[in-house]
C-alpha cells in the first residue's frame, strides 16, 4: 500500500463513520491503556463506533498525525471531527458531554465506574484492522 | 531522558504565569500528566488547549516523551 493509499482510506474512514477511534490494538485487545480506557468508554456509552488498530504499519500513525494535527495516539472522530485523544475524552465522558455529542443517553450514575473496564461489555465495533493490512 | 522539571520549565516559558503541575507518571520518564493552569486558555477549545501544550514540545511528542497526559483549565474555572 502506497502512503496516499493509506491516507486516503484513513480519510474514508473518518468521514463515514459517525464515530472512529483510531487505538493502539483493538477494542477487545487494547495494546496500550490510554486507548483501553477511551475504547472502554464508548463501550460504556453502549454506541457503536468503529476502531482501527494503527500498530500494524507505522506509516499509519504518519498519516493520522499529518491529517489531524495531533500528536498521540488515541484520537476519537465524530462526524469527521477531531474530537480528542484519551484525556478529552475521558473529561467529556465524565461531563455526559461525549453522550451528547454522540446522541446517546448517559448511563446511570451508578452505571458508571470512575475508570472504565476494559471487559465493558462489547457493542460490535466495526473491525476495520484488517483492511489496512 | 527528560525529566518532569524539565518537561514543567519548558511549560512555564511558553506560558508565563502559568500555574504547573508535571508527575512523571511512572519512574521512567516517558509518560507524564501535566495540569496546567494559564490565562492563555480562556476562549479556547480543549483540542485548541491541548494542542497549545502539545506545540511546545513538537517532535518530542511519541519521541522521548512517549506519553504526556493534560489536563488543562484558566484561572477563572473552578473543577
Amino acid at each position: 500500500m502506497t502512503n496516499d493509499e493509506i491516507r486516503s482510506f484513513i480519510q474514508g474512514a473518518i468521514d463515514e463513520n459517525h464515530a472512529m477511534l483510531f487505538m493502539k490494538g483493538t477494542p477487545d485487545e487494547p495494546r496500550c491503556g490510554f486507548s483501553a480506557r477511551t475504547s472502554a468508554a464508548l463501550n460504556t456509552l453502549g454506541v457503536q463506533y468503529a476502531a482501527l488498530d494503527i500498530l500494524p504499519d507505522p506509516r499509519i500513525r504518519e498519516e493520522l498525525s499529518g491529517i489531524s494535527n495531533w500528536p498521540t495516539i488515541p484520537q476519537l472522530f465524530v462526524d469527521g471531527k477531531l474530537v480528542g485523544g484519551c484525556d478529552i475524552a475521558m473529561e467529556m465522558f465524565e461531563s455526559g458531554e461525549l453522550a451528547d455529542l454522540l446522541g446517546v443517553e448517559q448511563p446511570a450514575e451508578e452505571d458508571v465506574p470512575d475508570a472504565p473496564a476494559v471487559d465493558a461489555p462489547q457493542t460490535a465495533p466495526i473491525g476495520l484492522e484488517n483492511r489496512l493490512g | 531522558m527528560p525529566r518532569a522539571e524539565e518537561l514543567n520549565d519548558r511549560i512555564v516559558a511558553a506560558l508565563p504565569g502559568a500555574d504547573v503541575a508535571v508527575d512523571d507518571l511512572t519512574g521512567g520518564g516517558d509518560h507524564f500528566r501535566a495540569e496546567v493552569v494559564s490565562e492563555r486558555f480562556d476562549g479556547l477549545s480543549r483540542i485548541e488547549r491541548h494542542r497549545l501544550v502539545y506545540d511546545i514540545f513538537g517532535s518530542d511528542i511519541g519521541g522521548p516523551i512517549h506519553a504526556l497526559s493534560l489536563k488543562t483549565s484558566t484561572p477563572g474555572e473552578t473543577r
